[in-house]
C-alpha cells in the first residue's frame, strides 16, 4: 500500500494537521513503510473469528443517575486559552 | 542510599533511621545534581514534596503512618496532578496546569507518598526511545550516551539513577517493560482494568495501563497495593478484589511451570540477550521450577496488529485536544480551520502526527474492514495463543527486548526499526494479560531484561516468581558506575 | 405524471434523567453557561465515561413501547468530527449495534385510515454544546452546558408521504416519549428536535429521488412548513431539467425556506469505530421484562378505552388520549362529573382555551380536574346554566374559589323560580311589540326559529340566570297562545 501527496494531504485535512509542504513527501513515505508493515495481516485468514475490541468479555457497568458535579467552570476555565463571559472562544463560526 | 528500595526506605522510616523530609531532601538534592544530564524529570516539585514529606512525617509522629506514609516517588508525566503542570512530554500540554488528580495520583497521595514530580517521557507515550519528548530525551544512566527506552523512559533513567527510589508508569506496547529492561530496575504492567485509567492521559485506551517501576519485585508490589484497585471513574476499570501483593512474594516456586515461546528466541536479537535469558530461566529451575516450551504462533502479527489498533485508537483520542478548552492554540488564528490545523501541527511532534494518520486512515471510509476489523480480528488470535500456552504452563518468559539500550539517535531516522523493538512486549497488551521485566544480566556493559507473563490476575504469582529470583540473583542491586 | 414525496424523519428526543450520558454533571435546562460542564464534559486530558443506566432503561422502554426488537448487545461507537462546541472531537453513538432494532407506529390519516410507519432504529448517543454566534463580534462563544446530554435518536423508514403524515407521526413520537416520561418533549427548548430527509419521485416509480436532509427543526409546524416547501423546491426544479443535490440544508423560520448549509465538510469522513473507553452493553430478559412491567399505558391503548368506557367521538378519543397528563385530567373530570361527553367538551374546549391564551401546561392548571368536574356538576343538576358556568370558569381561573364558592358569592344560581320568569318572559313579550307581531304573522313552521329572539332578550334581563328550558317552554307557550288567539 503506497500513499501519495494526495492521499497524506487528505488525511491530514481530515485529523486537521498542518502539514508542512516541504514535509509532505516524507510523511508519504513513512506512512507507505508502516502501511507495507501493517499488511502482513493480509495474509492471515479471519473470516470467522470475532474482532476483540477489549482484552476481555467484560460488560459495561451501569452508573446511578445522580448529579454529582456542581458548578466548576472558574476552576476548570483557568487552563482555557480564550474565555469571555464563561463562554470559550473560539474563531467566528460561519455556518 | 542511592541502590536502596522503598522496602528498605520504609523500615529507615519506621524506625526513625530518617525522616521522610531527610529522605525526600536527599533525593530533591540528587535530582539537582544528575538530572542535567540524565534529564529524567519534567518538572520538579521540591515545595510540594517537603510539604508533603513533612506532613509524613507528622503522620508518623502522630501514630498512624501506613506502609508507604512518606516514602518518595515520581509520576510519569501521563498522569494528572492537579496545580502541576501535566504534560505528558508535549508541547501541547506545555501550559497545561491539571485541574484534578489521576485516581493513581489520589491514591498515592491518600497513602501518604511524597511526589517529587513528573518524569519525562514519549510524547503521548508514542515512542520506545524517550526522543519524541518536547523537553527532550532522558538519557540511559548506564550509558548516557544511549536510550532508556520508552515511553516511561524519564521513570526507569530516575530509578535507575537514584534520583527516585520508584515511579509509577504507563505501557500501551511495553512502555514499562521496555525501558526497565533498558535501565536494568524491575517493572509491572499490571492486567488490562487492574490499575485505573482515569486521568491517565489517554494514548491507545484498549491497551493503556498504569503500573510501578522499582528496583526490585518486592517494591512493585508494595506500589501496586496503593495503585490497583476498581474506580467507578473508569469504566473498563475491574471490579475484584485487590490481595496485598506482598504477602505471597516468599512463597516457594516449586513446581512452577514456566513455558519458553519458541518465537521468543528465534529471528532478530542479540545473542548476549538469548544467553542471559536462558541463564535466568536455569535459575528458576534450580528454584523447583519446570521448563517447557510452548508457541505463541501468531507473534509476528503482534506488531502490525498493534500498529492499527493503537494509533486508530490514539487519532481519536487525541482529537480533544484542538486548542479551544486547554493546551496549546496558535498565535492569531485566520479562521477556525486555521486555529485547528496550526494548534495541531504545532502542537503535535512528528511521531505523534505520523501516528494520528495512520489511525485516521485505517479508520476512513473503504478501510476500516482491511485494517481496524483485521487487526481486531488478529489480536484475538494472539490473544488465544496466550490463553492456550497459559493453560499448559504457569509463566511464559523471554528476553523483554530484542537489544539492550542503542544509541541516541540511532533508530531515529527509520520508525519501522523503533517499533521492531517492542517485538517481544507488544502482544501481551494486545492480550491484556500482565507481564513483568526484571534485570538478568549484562549486554555490552547494558542491562538486559527478563520478561514474565502470567494469565490475567496473575501479578501476585509473576511478583512472587520475580521476587524469588531476585533473593537468589543480585542483577537488580547493580548500579550505574559513577 | 403525479409526483410523489417520500419522507424519512430522524428526531432526536432528549431523554429526562438528572444527569448526563456519561457525566455526573445536572441536564437542567437554562442555566449560565459552563456551568453544567465537569471535566468529563470537557473532555480534560484523561478523563474517561461512565455511562447512566437510567438513559439505558428509558431506551428500552421506548423499544418496548414501538414493538421494537432489542439490543440485547448494544456498543458505544465514536463518530469522529472537529467542531468547537463537540468536546472530545467525537460523538459517542450507537452506529453498528443500536440499543433498539426495527419497530413501528401506526398514525392516523385525515381520511381515518391508519397508516404503519416502521421506525428503523432507535439509538443513544450524547448531545453537543451549543455554539453562540451572536454574542461577539469575531467570535463564535462555547456554551457546554449541554454536552454530554443524553439523546435517544429515532430514525423512522423513509414511509412517508406528505408533510401530513410526516406531522402526524412526529407528533406520535412525541406522545410516546412524553407518556413514557423519558422526554418532556419541550420543541422550544430542543427537547425534542427533527431532521426531515425529503425526496421526490413520479408516483409509481421504485427508485428513490436524491434527498436533502433538512436539519433542526423545533416544533409541528415548522416541520410542515419545511417538508411542503421543500417538496415544491424539488419538484420546481425537477420540472425545469434540474438536479437534486444531496445535501443539508436549514430552514430558516422567519424566512419559512430552507436553504443550503455551507458545507463544513466536503465529504464527512466519521471514521466511525467501537469506543475503547466503554464497555458493551449487555442485558437480559429479566432486565427486559423488569422494564417491560413498568410500561404505561400507551395513546393507542387509551384512546381504545376511551371509545370503548367513554363512547367518546374518534376525535375526541384521539385527542384525550395523546397525552398522559391531559388524559388523566380528563378522566378525573369525567369522573367527577359523571358525564364523559360534557367533560371532553370542557378540557378540549374551555380549558383548552385558557391553557393556551396562558401558555399553560395542562399540569400547572390553575383550576384542577376535581375543580371542574365540581363545576360541571352544578350544569347537570341545573344550579347553573353552560353559559354562566363559563362566567364561573373564568372566575376559578382567576382563583376566586370553588365552583360552588363563586356561584354563591357571584349570586349566579340559576333562577327556576317559574313566577320570576314568568313575570321577565311577559316583560319582555310587552316590550318587544314589532317581533311579537311577525311571529304571531310568520307561517307556523318559521316559528321556532324567531323564537331565539326572545329567547335572547329573557336571558338578558336575566344576566344569563333564567333556566332556558323553562324560559323556551314559557315563551312558546305565550307567543303561540297570542299567535293562536
Amino acid at each position: 500500500m503506497s500513499l501519495d501527496r494526495t492521499d497524506v494531504e487528505k488525511i491530514a485535512h481530515l485529523a486537521r494537521l498542518n502539514i508542512a509542504e516541504q514535509d509532505i513527501q516524507e510523511y508519504a513515505e513513512n506512512l507507505s513503510n508502516i502501511l507495507d508493515l501493517v499488511d502482513q495481516m493480509q495474509a492471515v485468514d479471519t473470516q470467522d473469528i470475532t474482532p476483540m475490541a477489549h482484552p476481555m468479555d467484560a460488560i459495561q457497568r451501569l452508573r446511578l443517575d445522580e448529579v454529582t458535579e456542581g458548578n466548576q467552570r472558574d476552576h476548570l476555565q483557568t487552563v482555557a486559552p480564550a474565555v469571555e463571559a464563561g463562554l470559550f472562544q473560539v474563531p467566528k463560526v460561519i455556518e | 542510599m542511592l541502590d536502596k528500595t522503598l522496602a528498605e526506605l520504609a523500615q529507615g522510616l519506621a524506625t526513625g533511621e530518617f525522616s521522610s523530609v531527610e529522605l525526600t531532601q536527599h533525593y530533591l538534592d540528587r535530582i539537582n545534581a544528575e538530572d542535567g544530564t540524565l534529564n529524567s524529570f519534567i518538572t520538579v516539585t521540591p515545595e510540594q514534596a517537603l510539604a508533603q514529606a513533612e506532613a509524613a512525617d507528622q503522620l508518623r509522629a502522630a501514630g498512624s503512618a501506613g506502609t508507604f506514609t512518606g516514602l518518595p516517588i515520581a509520576h510519569k508525566d501521563i498522569f494528572c496532578t492537579q496545580g502541576v503542570r501535566t504534560s505528558c512530554g508535549s508541547k501541547m500540554l506545555d501550559n497545561f496546569v491539571s485541574p484534578y488528580n489521576a485516581t493513581v495520583v489520589e491514591h498515592f497521595n491518600q497513602a501518604g507518598a511524597v511526589s517529587l514530580g513528573k518524569t519525562n517521557m514519549d510524547e503521548f507515550a508514542m515512542g520506545s526511545s524517550n526522543e519524541s519528548s518536547f523537553y527532550g530525551p532522558a538519557r540511559n544512566p548506564w550509558n548516557t550516551d544511549c536510550v532508556p527506552g520508552g515511553s516511561s523512559g524519564g521513570s526507569a533513567a530516575a530509578i535507575a539513577g537514584g534520583l527516585t527510589p520508584g515511579a509509577t508508569g504507563s505501557d500501551t506496547g511495553g512502555s514499562i517493560r521496555q525501558p526497565a529492561a533498558l535501565c536494568g530496575i524491575t517493572g509491572l504492567k499490571p492486567t488490562y482494568g487492574r490499575v485505573s485509567r482515569y486521568g491517565m492521559i489517554a494514548y491507545a485506551s484498549s491497551l493503556d495501563q498504569g503500573g510501578p517501576m522499582a528496583r526490585t519485585a518486592e517494591d512493585n508490589a508494595m506500589m501496586l497495593n496503593v495503585m490497583a484497585g476498581f474506580d467507578p471513574k473508569d469504566s473498563t476499570s475491574l471490579d475484584r478484589p485487590v490481595p496485598d501483593y506482598t504477602l505471597t512474594l516468599n512463597d516457594s516456586l516449586k513446581g512452577l511451570k514456566i513455558g519458553l515461546p519458541k518465537e521468543f528466541f528465534s529471528g532478530e536479537i542479540d545473542p548476549q540477550i538469548t544467553t542471559q535469558v536462558q541463564n535466568a530461566i536455569r535459575e528458576f529451575e534450580a528454584l523447583g521450577a519446570t521448563v517447557q516450551e510452548v508457541s505463541l504462533p501468531n507473534t509476528h502479527l503482534a506488531i502490525p496488529a498493534y500498529y492499527i489498533i493503537a494509533p486508530a485508537e490514539a487519532s481519536s483520542n487525541l482529537s480533544r485536544f484542538d486548542g479551544v478548552r486547554y493546551g496549546y492554540r496558535c498565535e492569531d488564528p485566520t479562521d477556525l480551520e486555521d486555529m485547528y490545523k496550526r494548534s495541531r501541527g504545532e502542537g503535535f511532534g512528528e511521531e505523534v502526527k505520523r501516528r494520528i494518520m495512520v489511525g485516521t486512515y485505517a479508520l476512513s471510509e473503504g478501510f476500516y474492514d482491511a485494517y481496524y476489523k483485521k487487526a481486531l480480528q488478529i489480536r484475538r488470535l494472539i490473544q488465544q495463543d496466550y490463553v492456550n500456552a497459559l493453560s499448559e504452563v504457569d509463566i511464559i518468559m523471554g528476553p523483554t527486548t530484542p537489544h539492550p539500550a542503542f544509541k541516541l539517535g540511532e533508530k531515529n531516522a527509520d520508525p519501522i526499526s523503533m517499533y521492531m523493538e517492542d517485538i517481544f512486549t507488544i502482544s501481551l497488551n494486545l492480550a491484556g494479560m500482565p507481564g513483568i521485566s526484571v534485570p538478568c544480566g549484562f549486554a555490552n556493559q547494558l542491562p538486559v531484561g527478563l520478561q514474565m507473563i502470567g494469565n490475567y490476575f496473575a501479578e501476585e504469582r509473576l511478583l512472587n516468581a520475580a521476587h524469588q529470583f531476585q533473593q537468589a540473583t543480585d542483577w537488580h542491586k547493580q548500579t550505574p558506575g559513577q | 405524471m403525479e409526483w410523489e414525496a417520500v419522507i424519512g424523519l430522524e428526531i432526536h428526543a432528549q431523554l429526562a434523567t438528572k444527569s448526563k450520558i456519561f457525566s455526573g454533571a445536572s441536564t437542567a435546562f437554562g442555566a449560565e453557561p459552563n456551568t453544567q460542564a465537569c471535566a468529563v464534559d470537557l473532555a480534560l486530558p484523561g478523563t474517561l465515561p461512565v455511562f447512566n443506566g437510567e438513559a439505558l432503561r428509558m431506551a428500552v422502554l421506548f423499544g418496548l413501547a414501538i414493538d421494537a426488537e432489542i439490543g440485547y448487545t448494544s456498543v458505544f461507537d465514536r463518530k469522529n468530527y472537529f467542531y468547537p462546541d463537540l468536546p472530545k472531537g467525537y460523538q459517542t453513538s450507537q452506529l453498528f449495534h443500536p440499543i433498539v432494532g426495527t419497530g413501528y407506529v401506526d398514525i392516523t390519516l385525515d381520511d381515518g385510515t391508519i397508516k404503519r410507519v416502521g421506525v428503523t432504529r432507535a439509538h443513544l448517543e450524547e448531545d453537543a454544546g451549543k455554539s453562540l454566534h451572536e454574542e461577539f463580534p469575531n467570535m463564535t462563544g462555547i456554551d457546554l452546558n449541554r454536552a454530554g446530554t443524553p439523546l435517544l435518536e429515532i430514525v423512522s423508514e423513509p414511509d412517508m408521504r406528505s408533510a401530513e403524515e410526516a406531522v402526524a407521526y412526529v407528533k406520535k413520537i412525541h406522545a410516546i416519549v412524553t407518556n413514557l416520561g423519558i422526554c418532556d418533549g419541550n420543541m422550544a427548548e430542543g427537547s425534542f428536535r427533527c431532521d426531515c430527509n425529503v425526496s421526490v419521485r413520479y408516483k409509481g416509480e421504485e427508485e428513490f429521488g436524491n434527498r436533502t436532509e433538512s436539519k433542526n427543526i423545533n416544533s409541528f409546524r415548522f416541520i410542515e412548513k419545511a417538508i411542503k416547501g421543500e417538496i415544491i423546491r424539488q419538484i420546481d426544479i425537477l420540472e425545469d431539467g434540474g438536479h437534486i443535490t444531496q445535501e443539508t440544508r436549514l430552514y430558516d423560520a422567519n424566512k419559512d425556506e430552507t436553504r443550503s448549509m455551507r458545507s463544513k465538510e466536503e465529504a464527512n469522513d466519521y471514521r466511525y469505530f467501537p469506543c475503547p473507553d466503554l464497555l458493551p452493553i449487555v442485558i437480559d430478559d429479566d432486565y427486559v421484562n423488569q422494564v417491560r412491567a413498568t410500561l404505561p399505558e400507551l395513546p393507542d391503548a387509551r384512546k381504545a378505552r376511551f371509545l370503548e368506557q367513554y363512547k367518546l367521538s374518534d376525535y375526541d378519543a384521539m385527542v384525550l388520549s395523546a397525552y398522559r397528563d391531559l388524559s388523566h385530567y380528563f378522566e378525573t373530570v369525567a369522573n367527577t362529573a359523571g358525564d364523559a361527553k360534557l367533560a371532553a367538551n370542557w378540557v378540549m374546549g374551555e380549558l383548552s382555551k385558557l391553557l393556551n391564551q396562558n401558555d399553560t401546561d395542562i399540569k400547572d392548571s390553575p383550576v384542577s380536574a376535581e375543580q371542574l368536574g365540581g363545576l360541571l356538576l352544578r350544569i347537570k343538576d341545573n344550579t347553573i346554566t353552560g353559559k354562566i358556568a363559563k362566567q364561573v370558569f373564568e372566575a376559578m381561573w382567576a382563583g376566586e374559589g370553588s365552583a360552588d364558592e363563586v356561584i354563591e358569592s357571584k349570586g349566579l344560581k340559576q333562577v327556576t323560580d317559574s313566577g320570576a320568569i314568568e313575570s321577565m318572559v311577559d316583560d319582555v313579550i310587552a316590550a318587544n311589540q314589532p317581533q311579537v307581531d311577525q311571529y304571531v304573522n310568520a307561517e307556523p313552521d318559521k316559528r321556532g326559529k324567531m323564537i331565539g329572539f326572545f329567547m335572547g332578550k329573557v336571558m338578558q334581563a336575566s344576566q344569563g340566570k333564567a333556566n332556558p328550558g323553562q324560559v323556551q317552554g314559557l315563551l312558546k307557550q305565550k307567543l303561540d297562545a297570542l299567535a293562536d288567539g
